[in-house]
């Protein structure tokens, strides 16, 4: 098992044809992802190959799903335009829409959040600003390069890209069931709390390591949530210990406002869940390595 | 980005909030001119992106013109919390009734807007949240539904607003959304929003955040950036499209690739720091996806120009950066730096391609750098390189 992304997920890429969007592909091709089609409806009726295969590209996500039961869609659309492409994707009420785009303004998040709301949450959205969801030697939805780590027990959840590839890295010895980066802006679908719901009901995760920065409270939230419902061992991180008030660092929701959003009250709070919190991505790799049964 | 008052007072004004009448001047003089054709007593304000200039002798009343310009000398220089006022609004003096608090901001942890409100307005809102909090009203708002008249009228009943300005102060609740939304802010807040002796609703503040990714559809929003607020190096590294900020009494220069791990090397070196004297990180670079030699050498330059920075740590994770990029782009920026490098480099490699990577550096054998396998250890070089300079 893994969560949100098996070997069964159909994937369709909304901005397929651009260049981000066919590089991606084929990387996610390559990892043993089962691309179905690309949605353009400027390109509609056409095919892109990739790695020696034609891929049709449909003019809606709709009849895209109609024609190929693609279930999921990971958006490499641009910012201008990612509002609309994800609309499409929750009117077609695909089951997951990663969205990877970088740059969306909030407003723009925050009204198709509300739409996906609205709609019934039939969609769930991951991102954006995110590297996506991967499930080792299943299926790869996203930008994580499939070569870091294998599959495993370990289960992964970060707001941050490249911290998500360090601690696959870090723990490659052990693998993951499945990894899945949710994205750095104020707003994003997925959060740590159903990335921990889900991994807590996989059988295939031992563990889980939980990576999270300043800004916000959802690493909060999320040992609330630990300390009630998850009865698997949990290793946290949390990044911008030093990072100064009222500056943004890098990602849009990484922010420390007044006393709000600290990564020391995310860390105490982590821990007041009984949650072990690693000082370094290393250290934290370690205590991860030691809660999970290698037999 | 953050507004000065003057500039979320101009985009009040563009939707058709109430403001007072006002001039921005930099000079003394030119307030004395201000005021004389004000023609009123005026309020002199500084104009820095912080609050608490009240407190910190930042707002002064003027009777007369030659008043006006004596404040302004007061108060143009002041340091308010570390902010140099180069700037001060000067004002109408207003006859204030009762003052009361306004805004629209994200609440993250819902995942939508909301709209606070309170009949209490004038002190640190962040106090009145704390000692009262039952007199500020959150309402939620919808994204999609926006504020319309009912809303707004939803709103200022829960803040208890009087029933003398209700109309009117719905009236500005809908302007003031049209302003958030209009202009991708993130942030609109009217600190205080006035009651005049005419029953009459005036901004008399206004704080305002805007989106940055939003700057696509907002071509004036980058009118509104000024340079002499910005801190050199950020400005300059800003010019080159790179994401950085400076920390102050930091020595080791960071330079990584991803906002999460830029965030946790600083962490890391700060913690390393602890056993090399006290060693802490000078500043946050995120080079991004892409690390080309020339995005390494503006990294490179921008932080070798910073005249606290001791060592350079350079960590990179290859996810979709490849390795053997990074180290042509290191090599070649040293190059082109040449004897403007000054400063030893540690560098950690992971990740897609690191051997060539490594193999590149080692190749090279530049005398300013020393490749180390992991980042903690990597930090520590750093740290311990930083002190010893």
């Amino acid at each position: 098992m893994s969560i949100f992304l098996d070997e069964n997920s159909k994937v369709i890429v909304q901005g397929l044809t651009g260049s981000e969007g066919m590089k991606h592909a084929t990387k996610m091709v390559a990892s043993g992802t089962n691309i179905v089609g690309g949605v353009n409806a400027r390109k509609a009726g056409t095919s892109v190959e990739i790695t020696g295969r034609d891929v049709p590209v449909f003019g809606a996500v709709e009849e895209a799903m109609k024609e190929t039961g693609a279930d999921v869609s990971v958006l490499f659309v641009p910012p201008k335009f990612a509002k609309d492409a994800a609309v499409e994707a929750i009117d077609a009420g695909i089951g997951l829409a990663v969205v990877i785009t970088e740059g969306i303004p909030m407003h723009d998040s925050a009204w198709f959040w509300a739409h996906a709301c609205a709609n019934g949450n039939r969609t769930r959205i991951i991102g954006p600003n995110c590297p996506g969801i991967i499930s080792p030697g299943k299926s790869n939805a996203g930008i994580i390069p499939a070569n870091i780590s294998g599959a495993g027990k370990m289960g992964l959840v970060s707001k941050s890209g490249t911290l998500t590839y360090q601690m696959m890295y870090e723990l490659r010895d052990i693998g993951f069931s499945s990894a899945i980066g949710i994205g750095g802006d104020p707003i994003i679908g997925t959060t740590h709390i159903d990335a921990l719901e889900a991994f807590e009901a996989d059988p295939e995760t031992e563990a889980i390591v939980m990576i999270g920065e300043i800004g916000g409270d959802a690493e909060e939230r999320a040992a609330d949530y630990v300390k009630a419902n998850v009865t698997k061992p949990v290793v946290g991180y949390v990044a911008g210990f030093t990072a100064p008030e009222g500056k943004t660092m890098g990602h849009a929701g990484a922010i420390v406002s007044g006393s709000a959003g600290t990564a020391q009250a995310k860390k105490e709070a982590l821990e007041a869940a009984g949650v072990k919190v690693g000082k370094t991505p290393t250290e934290t790799a370690d205590l991860a390595r030691s809660l999970v049964n290698r037999g | 980005m953050d507004l000065y008052e003057y500039q979320a007072k101009d985009l009040f004004a563009a939707h058709g909030v109430p403001v007072l009448p006002g001039r921005t001047v930099d000079t003394a003089s030119e307030a004395e001119r201000a005021a004389q054709e004000i023609g009123t007593a005026v309020v002199v304000k500084a104009q820095v992106k912080t609050g608490g200039r009240g407190k910190a002798g930042g707002v002064k009343l003027a009777e007369t013109p030659a008043e006006a310009k004596e404040k302004a000398e007061a108060i143009l220089g002041l340091d308010i919390k570390g902010h140099i006022v180069h700037r001060v609004l000067v004002t109408e003096a207003s006859d204030i009734a009762q003052e009361y608090y306004f805004s629209f901001l994200l609440d993250r942890s819902n995942r939508t807007f909301l709209a606070m409100c309170s009949a209490e307005g004038g002190m640190e809102i962040e106090e009145l949240a704390v000692e009262r909090p039952e007199a500020l009203a959150r309402v939620p708002i919808d994204p999609i539904a926006g504020v319309d008249r009912a809303k707004a009228d939803e709103i200022v009943k829960q803040g208890n607003l009087p029933a003398e300005v209700a109309d009117e102060a719905a009236q500005v609740i809908v302007k003031l959304w049209d302003t958030f939304v209009g202009e991708d802010a993130t942030l609109v807040e009217v600190n205080p929003l006035v009651r005049d002796p005419q029953d009459r609703v005036v901004a008399l503040d206004g704080k305002v955040t805007l989106d940055e990714n939003a700057d696509f559809r907002h071509e004036a929003h980058s009118e509104l950036v000024d340079e002499r607020s910005q801190n050199p190096l950020e400005a300059k590294a800003k010019e080159k499209g790179l994401n950085y900020v400076k920390l102050e009494g930091g020595q080791v220069g960071i330079i990584g690739n991803g906002a999460g791990l830029v965030m946790s090397t600083l962490d890391v070196v700060a913690y390393a720091g602890e056993q090399h004297g006290g060693m802490k990180p000078a500043n946050f670079l995120d080079i991004g996806g892409g690390a080309s030699a020339e995005v390494m050498a503006a990294g490179l330059d921008v932080i070798l120009g910073d005249e606290d920075v001791k060592s350079v740590f350079v960590n990179v994770f290859g996810g979709i950066t490849a390795c053997d990029a990074v180290a042509n782009g290191i090599v070649e920026a040293l190059k082109i730096l040449g004897d403007n490098a000054t400063k030893q480099l540690v560098v950690r490699l992971d990740g897609n391609n690191v051997d060539e990577g490594r193999r590149i550096l080692a190749e090279a054998n530049h005398p300013l750098v020393t490749v180390v396998d992991t980042m903690d250890d990597a930090a520590a070089k750093a740290a311990e390189l930083a002190a010893g300079a």
